[in-house]
């Protein structure tokens, strides 16, 4: 084999927190990109792919391990790695034209090589006709060939894609990827490799050669998956459907080291467990979708995906909060609900509330601990900042309000205690 | 394909069209009226003495030609002191935790109260020329604009979505054409609108900035506000009429040929990406547009640029932010710099005061100060109550809003200290009490706030919220309790905070009035100033300044700012 492309190299990355403590969103990722490949980076959100591909495109740097780019280290935005965003990043007082000659001008090339290369781009990509257009003027999957042509007019050696299609519907996204591969494996672009950062995994083994599927808190690559499937690839082939299986598999099957938010490492949960915003109306619709014909309280997992069209970024978290309160076990790509999860769906709405009610206080230390906080004090009343100074100890400030906004949520739901957003402060009594 | 590209370039030659014209008299307008205003800028000052202040209506345009001048100055060098300032303070964190309290500090200083202390160190900098009194005004003038330009921009600077900025990262920009490419086209809408509100701000300043007198210092600069104080010398109600009637046709001037091509243009930069919204228009922005004579110009001055920022280019972005820092250690010690330094100003202006001043008269000036605060907070409820409901009732009329927003941006634009004379000459005229009725004058330029924020606020309810409360059958008292107030709420504390700022300046030119020989007088601290000011008394000057800043600063962070930020949390309609 050649010299890599792209050579990562036991990277890690991590932030200091006031509290001495760190906070760690890599850990250990290493992974190279040759020549001629896409390679994916699969991971539920807060896994560290998009911060890997930031380290990669040289905007933030690495708190340990290498980073080479065609040999060399990277030391800030390197010439040949250019970048496509979520949610597209174009400057909206430019025209599509002058978006697209940006990178050029920052080049400094010559006046008719910018005109020429950039014409050519706007050409390969399917923008014709939309030169002077200005991109609020755009749909947003033309907005995102914009952001495709502006990446590849400077003509990169690596081309990092950023979750590109999923601020799009499914249609565009779907026509998007297509065109984006025609072009790719007719070898019109003048890129040599990819890394697409996915949480779809449809996308990832449509798209990818290689699949890194990463776990979360902290992210680290959990299994690399070869992709085999012929191209063109069809979701219909058996063999596509297998793969999409394997990793749901794969991301589902493996204890301890599991790539959800939710790490079951002991029976003893401490309070310090993130917990997804999961709705209460998502928990009991899926439960009632699973509970009923034709899954009858088991069900696979790419399947219910694409029953609810849920992605793997909103079907997880479902799927561990369930598996957190008992009511469902996840294992090997299934969903089976447990005997309460069961009864749940056929219960009437105050006696789902006691179940859930029976089931937070037994199963989610936080609650109960927050239970117990609000019974002893005489006032039955406690300040928001009280558990968020507590959580913080052990996650980001984000993960922790969104903890608590999980909680608040859940135990509104199953009238366990009242929380005032107005004062910030949690209470055992309801507002008169 | 490449045919329709050189369709929408080309067009740069060929014969004038009419727009060419246009533009070609607008620009020599332009240049006739800074050569004509910019002329004895550099006379020996003894030349003020002997040519006084003439009251002739034709002498009028020549004096608001220089007032104008002095204004677009000024904007100039604020608008010079916000590019550097605040993108310092947003840029460097260390330096943004100095920077940004201080201009929290500089904006609650009355300016008024300030005029005569800069105006005899801007005097000595340019010893016996008109230029030092100029210095003195134009600064006066800067110092009501920049501080608001500033903090829009510096806002606007933390605000840049993450991925524009990683964008021109990974293309490899350098600092400064990411400055001119995305930090600055940004801002630009924000700093448009703080620059329309400055200006607002700015005529009530020029007006009393052009004749001061500190002490036996009297410098009186040709301008609209030495006339109007000539007239009042001389009691012309006559004169007074033609410098309003002079300063209404500027302000609208201002707005048709500065503003509204400078808004027309800056709708590009907006960056909601949604399209649908109506586009300001200007006739003067599509004429200067269609002209290819003004084109090429922008062209080569355009060209001329990006080479500037090649020049730059050597500075390649290597810098990877985000660098986890120790921020605790900065931070104390950037707050221990910040005490020191305050420390050392108390220090100085203790040292200053201490030998001339008792606790007796600060005892006073802090009496004053109260009884100034409660004619503020009288004033403003006072139109609240009136220009709320007002506001409301026409901003849910699409028609009568486009009618009335204009007029009452118009209104806060308008200099009313020019309107003082008639004001003071009915209060001697019909024997009316000055302590009441020189309030008043506080909030007469200032209440237009108030109700074009509301206006505002009212037409942007969104329809479906006007529909359930008419299909709920909400009327009366409840809908104004339930819908109409919490929703202009936000926007009202933004006009009553702004409102509430103006006054209190104010109450340095209205609280104390003259007409001719006779004397009105309000007890207050604006008045306090004014008789420092006119005895020459720099430790009471002094004194009374840092008391009012005291107030101001003390009502915002303990009433105005709450508010915001509750009525942001609650109100805010989505």
């Amino acid at each position: 084999m050649s010299t890599p492309l792209l050579d990562v190299r036991h990277v890690r990355k991590n932030f200091p927190r006031s509290e001495g403590n760190e906070l760690i969103v890599l850990d250990d990722v290493s992974l190279t990109v040759q020549p001629g490949e896409i390679v994916g980076l699969l991971g539920r959100s807060g896994s560290g792919k998009s911060t890997l591909l930031r380290l990669i495109a040289g905007l933030s740097a690495p708190s340990a391990g290498d980073v080479e780019y065609q040999g060399n280290p990277i030391h800030g935005p390197a010439e040949g790695i250019s970048m496509v965003f979520q949610s597209f990043a174009l400057f909206p007082w430019l025209t599509v034209y002058e978006n697209v000659t940006l990178g050029l001008e920052a080049m400094e090339l010559p006046k008719d090589e910018i005109r020429r290369r950039s014409l050519a781009a706007i050409d390969l990509i399917g923008l014709d006709g939309f030169e002077s257009a200005y991109p609020r003027e755009l749909s947003g999957g033309m907005r995102q060939r914009v952001g495709f042509a502006r990446a590849i007019v400077v003509h990169p050696n690596i081309l990092l894609m950023d979750e590109p299609f999923s601020a799009l519907d499914v249609l565009t996204a779907e026509t998007l990827r297509t065109d984006f591969l025609d072009l790719w494996s007719e070898g019109k672009m003048p890129i040599k490799g990819v890394i697409l950062v996915t949480h779809n995994i449809e996308e990832a083994v449509q798209m990818c050669d290689r699949i890194m599927v990463f776990s979360t808190n902290p992210g680290r690559i959990v299994s690399v998956i070869e992709n085999n499937v012929p191209r063109p690839r069809n979701r219909q082939d058996v063999a596509f459907a297998e793969l999409v299986e394997r990793i749901y598999v794969e991301m589902t099957a493996k204890p301890g080291r599991s790539v959800g938010a939710i790490q079951r490492t002991d029976r003893n949960l401490g309070i310090d467990l993130f917990l997804p915003h999961v709705s209460t109306n998502i928990i009991s619709g899926l439960i009632e979708t699973v509970a009923a014909e034709p899954f009858k309280g088991h069900a696979d997992l790419p399947e219910i995906a694409s029953e609810l069209s849920l992605e793997i970024d909103e079907l997880f978290p479902v799927a561990e909060t369930l598996q957190l309160l008992h009511l469902a076990e996840v294992a090997g790509g299934d969903l089976r609900l447990t005997p309460e999860g069961m009864s749940f769906a056929d219960l009437a709405v105050d006696e789902r509330k006691r179940l859930f009610a029976r089931h937070l206080l037994a199963y989610v230390p936080l609650v109960a601990h927050i239970k117990r906080v609000l019974d002893e004090r005489a006032t039955h009343m406690a300040p928001k900042s009280r558990f968020l100074d507590e959580l913080e100890d052990h996650m980001s400030p984000q993960s922790a309000e969104e903890t608590l906004r999980s909680v608040i949520s859940w135990a509104r739901y199953a009238e366990l205690f009242a929380y005032d957003d107005t004062n910030t402060a949690f209470s055992l009594e309801n507002p008169t | 394909m490449n045919q329709k590209f050189i369709a929408w370039s080309k067009g740069s030659r060929g014969a004038p069209t009419r727009f060419d014209v246009l533009a070609a008299l607008l620009v020599l307008g332009v240049l006739v009226f800074l050569a004509s205003a910019s002329r004895g800028v550099l006379a020996p000052i003894t030349t003020l003495d002997t040519t006084p202040i003439s009251l002739d209506p034709w002498a009028l345009p020549g004096y608001v030609a220089r007032t104008t001048l002095r204004m677009f100055l000024a904007l100039g060098l604020s608008l010079l002191f916000t590019f550097t300032y605040a993108t310092w303070a947003a840029k460097s964190q260390r330096a943004g935790r100095i920077l940004v309290p201080i201009l929290d500090i500089l904006q609650s200083v009355p300016i008024l109260g300030f005029i005569s202390v800069t105006v005899v160190f801007f005097l000595s900098l340019a010893p016996g020329r008109v230029l030092g009194a100029e210095f003195a005004a134009i600064f006066a003038i800067f110092t009501s604009q920049a501080w608001n330009m500033a903090f829009s921009f510096y806002q606007s600077l933390r605000t840049i979505p993450k991925e524009l900025v990683e964008a021109s990262k990974s293309f490899r920009m350098s600092a400064w054409s990411r400055f001119w490419q995305l930090e600055v086209p940004f801002g630009m809408p924000q700093l448009i609108w703080n620059m329309m509100m400055s200006m607002s701000g700015g005529w009530f300043f020029v007006v009393a900035s052009e004749a001061i007198s500190v002490g036996n210092t009297n410098v009186s600069l040709p301008g609209v506000g030495a006339y109007i104080a000539q007239a009042i010398a001389e009691k012309n109600l006559a004169a007074v009429g033609y410098a309003i009637i002079a300063m209404m046709i500027v302000i609208l001037l201002y707005d048709q040929l500065f503003f509204r091509p400078l808004v027309a243009w800056a709708d590009r930069f907006r960056f909601d990406n949604e399209p649908g919204a109506i586009a300001p228009t200007s006739w003067v922005y599509d004429v200067l547009k269609r002209s290819t004579w003004i084109n090429q110009t922008r062209r080569s001055v355009r060209s001329g640029f990006s080479a500037l920022a090649r020049t730059f280019k050597h500075q390649t972005p290597k810098i990877l932010l985000e660098t986890p820092v120790r921020t605790s250690h900065l931070d104390w010690f950037a707050t221990g710099l910040l005490v020191f330094i305050v420390v050392l100003c108390g220090y100085k202006a203790a040292w200053f005061l201490a030998p001339e001043l008792t606790w007796a008269d600060l005892g006073e000036t802090l009496g004053q100060g109260f009884l100034t605060m409660i004619r503020v907070f009288v004033l403003i409820a006072l139109a609240s109550v009136v220009w709320v409901p007002v506001g409301v009732l026409v901003g849910l009329r699409p028609q009568a809003a486009r009618i009335v927003q204009p007029i009452a941006q118009f209104l806060a634009a308008f200099p009313t200290n020019l309107v003082f004379p008639v004001a003071v000459f009915a209060i001697i005229r019909f024997h009316l009490n000055p302590e009441i009725w020189l309030s008043f004058l506080m909030i007469l330029g200032t209440q237009w706030y108030i109700l074009f924020n509301v206006i505002a606020g009212a037409s942007a309810i969104p329809s479906e919220m006007r529909a359930v409360s008419e299909n709920l059958k909400i009327r009366g008292w409840l809908w104004w309790k339930k819908v109409a107030i919490p929703a202009v709420f936000p926007f009202y504390v933004t006009g009553a905070l702004t409102a509430s700022g103006g006054s209190w300046n104010a109450s340095i030119a209205a609280e104390i009035a003259s007409w001719g020989d006779e004397h009105v007088r309000a007890t207050g601290l604006g008045a306090y100033i004014t008789e420092a000011t006119n005895s020459g008394d720099y430790h009471r000057i002094i004194l009374g300044v840092v008391t009012m800043s005291f107030y101001v600063l003390l009502i915002n962070r303990l009433v105005w700012r709450p508010l915001y930020y509750y009525a942001e949390r609650k109100f805010r309609l989505e």
